[in-house]
């Protein structure tokens, strides 16, 4: 078969994608195979592990994703591929498509379950499932033995239900 | 507190008096945090990145955790002052290049430093000797509230802390513990013990940090998840972790004192011989010396020298020290000669 990107030579190189279950096949001659791996070093010198996950070769799905755009600051998807940095806050909305399976890909999860801000409000739920990981946390540590972790965390439960109790009070 | 008054101040971390502090150096945890408002450093303007430094100059004013804190801007200072920063762990190499609207923010006793406009607008860190991270986060966490009180974090519900690069998003934090291990080494079980690093999601970096190469037997281990755990998991994680390397550290000693004394007695004092006896000394060789001395302090085998000036000669025979100390520019070759005086002039005193 001939080349994809010449159209002129045979194609030698088989290249195959799979990225869930998109599959990309190119067919690429000798030269345009190379041209195409020295484009890809150059997209390269991200950290290592977003290395794996630049697309290449694949046709966007359609017009709008190569044009994707950040709205406040201007940095587009094909920016991003290329410095391997966001541009700002917003970037992470006006990307979520591609950024969710690559921050899978990454981190194996995409919910945050660390701590907020001091200035965000915690919900009700946030703070029942905040006291509960405390409790948790300090069985196991009495059951390894880990005392004196045992009560660093035992005084950041009782500072947790005052806090509670006073906010409480307050909303109501 | 001007730069000058560190070359004679050891850092908190360097005392060696934290736990196993015989096998782990310094525990640290480091938060990657962003103003909302504001552009990512290398995607502002120079305008927004010089706001962004001011905002973060009288927010730290505001807060009293830092009010022994001093604000280095970075354009004042000289290669070798820049250096000299980089050397004691207070910031990365990446962000002495570069300078513009960058700040380093050091506390006196050198646990507690932020880098300002490095990947992100603000990289704080706090440093504990020994394995100490819970300690190390219980300080960090405290300053991070205080920052947030002054200072509006980009930060979403699902993806938690808003970082420049993807692989910091999440809590933002990266906890790290520095471990010296020439038992494993020597013993040539260290390959085990990364690949089982590499397996479960750990990264090891050498002595200072990306991109270097592990020397002198030391390791630092970082957590590589920062998003879809709780800061207090990750930290616990890694905690079991390190104990664990711990202790095959601790096995490998003692299979080689029983085993191979002789073998181990005669490194550690031709080591220390050279250390004290040579007139020109290159810092690969230092290190990796040093590393067997270090050893022979922990085991008994050296009596007269103490962890502490041994922990200090590792970061006053670096390059950026030696030529503050002499107060002026050296050349490399004049740097061995003067690192070697340094190390004979100290192990003489002890």
């Amino acid at each position: 078969m001939v080349c994809d990107v010449c159209g002129k030579n045979q194609a030698t190189v088989h290249l195959t994608e799979i990225v869930d279950d998109q599959m990309t096949e190119l067919h690429l001659c000798e030269d345009c195979a190379r041209q195409k791996s020295e484009q890809m070093e150059q997209q390269f010198g991200l950290s290592d592990l977003l290395a794996g996950m630049v697309d290449f070769g694949k046709a966007p799905q359609d017009k709008a994703d190569v044009s994707l755009k950040c709205k406040k600051c201007g940095l587009t998807y094909t920016d991003f591929k290329k410095i391997g940095r966001l541009g700002c806050g917003e970037c992470y909305t006006a990307f979520k498509k591609f950024l969710a399976p690559l921050l899978r890909r990454i981190h194996g999860s995409t919910q945050h379950l660390g701590k907020v801000p001091l200035k965000e409000p915690k919900s009700a739920v946030k703070k029942a499932a905040d006291l509960d990981t405390l409790r948790q946390r300090l069985s196991r540590a009495i059951d390894t033995e880990a005392f004196e972790e045992a009560a660093r965390i035992r005084d950041q439960i009782k500072e947790l239900e005052k806090n509670n109790q006073q906010s409480d009070k307050t909303d109501k | 507190m001007n730069l000058n008054e560190l070359i004679h101040h050891t850092s908190e971390w360097l005392k060696g008096s934290g736990p196993n502090s015989d096998i782990v150096i310094s525990s640290r945890i480091r938060l990657a945090r962003n103003i909302g408002k504001y552009p990512f450093p290398h995607w502002a303007t120079k305008k927004q990145a010089e706001d962004v430094l001011e905002k973060i100059e009288e927010a730290k004013l505001k807060i009293s955790l830092l009010s022994n804190a001093t604000v280095f801007r970075l354009v004042d200072l000289d290669s070798i002052e820049k250096q000299f920063l980089v050397e004691r762990h207070l910031m990365s190499y990446e962000h002495a290049q570069k300078t513009n609207c960058k700040a380093a923010i050091i506390d006196s006793e050198e646990v507690i430093s932020i880098m300002v406009n490095e990947e992100d607008h603000i990289r704080l860190q706090v440093m504990q000797s020994g394995f100490n991270i819970y300690e190390a986060w219980n300080i960090i966490n405290k300053i991070d509230d205080a920052l947030s009180k002054e200072l509006s974090f980009a930060f979403s519900e699902e993806w938690g802390y808003l970082t420049a690069c993807p692989t910091n998003t999440g809590t933002g934090m990266r906890g790290s513990v520095m471990l010296h291990l020439p038992g494993l080494v020597i013993t040539r079980h260290i390959n085990r013990v990364l690949a089982a690093i590499a397996k479960l999601s750990f990264t090891t970096r050498g002595l200072y940090g990306e991109g270097t190469e592990a020397s002198g037997n030391f390791f630092q281990i970082s957590n590589q998840v920062s998003l879809g755990h709780s800061e207090e998991d990750l930290i616990d994680n890694l905690n079991g972790f390190i104990r664990q390397i711990i202790e095959q550290e601790q096995q490998a000693r003692e299979s080689l004192s029983a085993n191979n004394k002789a073998m181990l007695e005669d490194k550690i004092n031709r080591g220390y011989g050279i250390l004290k006896s040579a007139y020109i000394i290159s810092s690969q060789e230092t290190v990796e010396l040093l590393s067997m001395v270090r050893l022979g302090c922990d085991l008994g085998i050296i009596k007269d020298i103490d962890r502490c000036t041994i922990n200090e000669l590792f970061i006053i025979t670096q390059p950026a020290h030696l030529q503050k100390i002499e107060g002026k520019k050296l050349s490399q070759q004049e740097r061995d000669v003067k690192r070697a005086e340094i190390i004979r002039s100290r192990l003489k005193i002890t």
